[in-house]
């Protein structure tokens, strides 16, 4: 560790424990970052891919954009679709859609915070000094579930077993190997969590298999087709029950374990609670009535600021997409539908081009999206459940309203999301269940294809709000547009300069040690970044073409 | 300690050593008869997995969506925490690696001088356009660091069929000129183990992971996958077979026929054209495509974006517009 506060240049390079390949560069002053650059270093292609195929098929492709948030892809694919056809799925399949969609961001919010999060705070290693039975009463504590203490002594024999076996693995080289001034929970607090840690491992897959029933394989999703879904198999009473026993295995988990470890973190790190700030908010709207298609339960919306109490309603048409600090030739900003792109890599420039990314913005400002946008807008909203749990949470680490504005706080609304969504998938499938026990349920309707429409598809995933554009002309897809949640967050700096959200929210953050900055890590991963996502954005309908060589 | 904790912990610790031990031989004796083994055989590759020493697996991520490191955590047999911690020692893979930037980047050196050699698993394509500028690490292209990485080890998996053919990326027209590991490889004269799928069954990863270090490298198949998973086609052994049989189909999605399970062939199925277990290893252990309705598109097939698409109708309608 630096003797006195450190003032230079920091790349981080990989950025592990995220999907994709992500650089991140920051200017430190004094130990402070002072500014940043966010570059994804993957491009792929996929928009160009799709392009003369048919719409109908489009989903399977664009869902292997990611294998992480699989399935919103080609749910929101299939959404465009549906959109510019003028149709409308069946009610019991958009519940059956609700379910998969709603499993998925519970499982990837658990695994973001166990397996690509955690270790950011809890010290592994140190895990093996903690006396088991504190251990347990302190789990108990927090989780309001009776924690055997030899569980945690289980675990810990385990992991020291595996310590002293001298091949560390995934382990390797971890900041907080020999200790790391930035790494404070206590040895008990650390066998806590590394016990959920591995837990939770088993956890996200059976909630993978929940999701499964109706997916026909998890990761990527196979059911879902433009007109409904596929799977009558799964409206067996046996398979809902096969569902329901995972589902209310998991929810035991999140309501328990996941929440009492957010309560940890939050009491333990109360200055990380005061970094990572962004400016404003967005997100879309998501798990409409399946009957009506209206009164979503995701609300979206956008925050301007911290102006709790004032929300506005989203405008799909304040959407734009700057290309000047990207690796594309220059263009002046555009609306999804009307994109002009043609890739030019010029190599790493911060000053100049540096990202594969584009930078979306909304009426040309940088929002942040995601769990935090949706919980702050509902927050900001009134609504009941998110206030009173995002309170509850504040209030058992002793937060001030002003702290849910940070890399904590982010990390703390998804497990506030993953409790509230929880628990209404409850009510969706006890409808599905009615519906399947009442007789036979269409879940799939005929449609026919128009030669020409456009359409959008607008889903609120795991990462935030994502958005699928598609324009077809004779039949095909003549050009199709994604913008999605990591490049609203990760992407670099607009026409104007102005910084994406995560090099907003680098900017302040304290480094106590250069060589292994967890601070900038914490903060960049509160994001969740899923960067194979935010890469392939290459917008085929414009007049330019991409450039093959 | 108190005597309370004492007493909770010996017991806690017979527990550990009973429960760990059979899920330990519960899973040598499913990746027995994964591959195709007598079940007796667990006993044997238990013994040859317990050495003093954990394998190393370097696991190297190229132009991808990481589905199939998602895949290989939804394994059962062994749980994910079983395999990293009990079964080889993981000692690079972005996804789920405590290190980041230097020390990551430390961490694979490490592992590539390795004096007991390492495995390596590389998921993703490797785009070539413009000398492979379009998927770097570390300041480095894919193309080059996974030459180096590839060129060092024991034996080479392409997991998934990003790494075995260029996937997804590599669909017409191929924007970043993305080739399987294979491909990329062949100058060194190295030909991975194919493991494709979309993703593939992490059940055939871990089998595969488990003949290389009980009996070699398994048999392959012309397109470089394990003829233990990849042997028959899904058509062989689909449970809608006998619908087939019979000629009865569904016609539509929305038929009684697809409701009650008849065979998929007239709505786009490609199981006949493709090589892979999926019927008998199922997929999450509860399901897989077919049975939950689904065609399957033929993902572990070498160009299917292209050659199996599109995917909307019977192949035999292909050649309209396709």
């Amino acid at each position: 560790m630096a003797d006195k506060a450190y003032t230079g240049r920091i790349v981080v390079d990989p950025v592990t424990r995220i999907e994709g390949h992500l650089k991140i560069d920051v200017s430190v002053k004094n130990g402070v970052v002072d500014n940043a650059w966010s570059s994804t270093q993957l491009f792929r292609g996929l928009e160009i891919i799709v392009k003369g195929r048919p719409p109908e098929d489009v989903h399977n492709y664009v869902q292997r954009a990611c294998g992480v948030c699989t399935t919103t892809h080609s749910l929101t694919s299939i959404r465009a679709v549906e959109n510019a056809m003028g149709f409308k799925a069946p009610p019991a399949a958009e519940l059956v859609r609700h379910l998969i969609l709603a499993t998925l961001i519970v499982h990837d919010h658990l695994v973001h915070f166990y397996h690509l999060h955690s270790l950011d705070f809890c010290d592994v290693a140190n895990a093996l000094k903690a006396d088991p039975v504190a251990a347990a009463k302190l789990a108990s504590e927090v989780s309001g579930r009776d924690v055997p203490p030899g569980d945690l002594f289980v675990v810990q024999g385990r992991l020291k077993k595996f310590v002293d076996a001298g091949q560390l693995g995934w382990l390797d080289n971890a900041y907080f190997l020999g200790g790391h001034p930035a790494y404070r929970l206590s040895p008990e607090e650390n066998l806590v969590l590394a016990a959920n840690y591995i837990e939770a491992l088993r956890v996200q897959m059976k909630i993978a298999r929940a999701m499964a029933i109706f997916a026909g394989k998890n990761p990527h999703s196979q059911t879902m087709r433009v007109g409904g879904v596929t799977c009558y198999e799964a409206l067996r009473p046996e398979r809902l029950a096969e569902f329901r026993a995972l589902y209310e295995e998991c929810r035991t988990f999140i309501n328990h374990n996941y929440l009492g470890d957010l309560t940890i973190l939050g009491r333990r790190y109360p200055e990380v609670a005061s970094y990572g700030r962004t400016t404003n908010y967005m997100d879309f709207s998501d798990f409409h009535d399946p009957e009506t298609g209206k009164d979503p339960f995701f609300r979206g919306g956008v925050l301007w600021g911290h102006a709790i109490g004032k929300t506005e309603e989203l405008d799909p048409a304040q959407i734009q997409e700057h290309l000047s600090r990207g690796w594309y030739k220059p263009g002046p900003p555009a609306h999804p539908y009307d994109g002009v792109t043609d890739p030019d890599y010029t190599g790493y420039d911060p000053s100049g081009h540096y990202s594969w990314s584009k930078a979306p913005r909304y009426k040309g400002e940088a929002v942040e999206t995601g769990a935090l946008a949706r919980r702050l807008i509902a927050y900001s909203r009134g609504e009941k459940e998110t206030v009173t749990r995002m309170d509850a949470w504040l209030a058992a680490c002793k937060l001030k309203q002003e702290n849910l504005f940070s890399t904590v706080g982010r990390t703390a609304a998804r497990m506030v999301e993953s409790v509230i969504l929880m628990n209404r998938v409850q009510g969706w499938l006890n409808d599905l269940e009615d519906r399947a026990k009442a007789g036979p349920v269409e879940i799939y309707r005929e449609w026919t294809m128009p030669d020409e429409a456009r359409g959008v598809g607008f889903c609120a995933v795991t990462r935030g709000g994502l958005s699928h554009w598609i324009r077809i002309e004779k039949g095909k897809t003549a050009n199709y547009q994604m913008v999605v949640p990591s490049t609203w967050n990760l992407g670099p700096r607009c026409d104007k300069g102005k910084p994406s959200a995560v090099e907003q929210s680098l900017m302040g953050n304290p480094v106590l040690d250069p060589d292994r900055p967890v601070e900038l890590l914490r903060t960049v991963h509160s994001f969740d970044p899923c960067i194979a996502c935010s890469v392939h954005v290459l917008h085929a309908g414009g007049k330019r073409s991409f450039r093959i060589l | 300690m108190n005597a309370l904790a004492q007493l909770v912990a010996r017991r806690a610790e017979a527990d550990e050593r009973g429960v760990s031990r059979r899920d330990f031989l519960k899973f040598c004796g499913m990746v027995a008869v994964a591959m195709g083994l007598e079940a007796s055989m667990g006993a044997q590759i238990a013994r040859a997995l317990e050495g003093k020493k954990k394998p190393s697996v370097v696991y190297m991520h190229g132009a991808e969506c990481t589905g199939c490191t998602e895949a290989l955590l939804r394994l059962v047999d062994p749980y994910f925490d079983v395999l990293i911690m009990e079964v080889v020692s993981l000692d690079y893979c972005e996804t789920v690696m405590a290190a980041a930037g230097h020390a990551a980047h430390a961490a694979l050196q490490k592992a590539i001088r390795n004096p007991d050699g390492y495995f390596c698993v590389i998921e993703g394509a490797i785009p070539t356009r413009d000398g492979g500028v379009y998927g770097q690490v570390g300041g480095q292209t894919m193309l080059s660091l996974f030459t180096e990485v590839a060129g060092k080890a024991k034996g080479v998996i392409a997991m998934g069929s990003c790494a075995s053919y260029g996937g997804i990326q590599a669909a017409a027209p191929n924007p970043s000129r993305a080739i399987g590991v294979g491909a990329a490889l062949k100058p060194l004269g190295i030909a991975p183990i194919n493991l494709p799928g979309c993703p593939p069954n992490p059940v055939n990863f871990v089998g595969t992971v488990v003949h290389l270090l009980t009996k070699g490298l398994p048999d392959l198949d012309t397109s470089g996958r394990p003829k233990l998973f990849y042997g028959k086609t899904v058509h062989d052994m689909c449970e809608r077979r006998p619908h087939f049989d019979k000629g009865e189909f569904a016609p539509t999605f929305s038929s009684q026929q697809a409701r009650d399970g008849w065979c998929l062939h007239k709505l786009g199925c490609r199981g006949p054209w493709t090589y892979n277990n999926c019927p008998t290893a199922l997929f999450n252990q509860t399901t897989w495509p077919v049975r939950s309705g689904a065609p399957c598109i033929g993902c572990s097939e070498p160009g299917f974006w292209d050659q199996l698409a599109p995917f909307n109708r019977d192949v035999r309608e292909k050649g309209d517009d396709a």
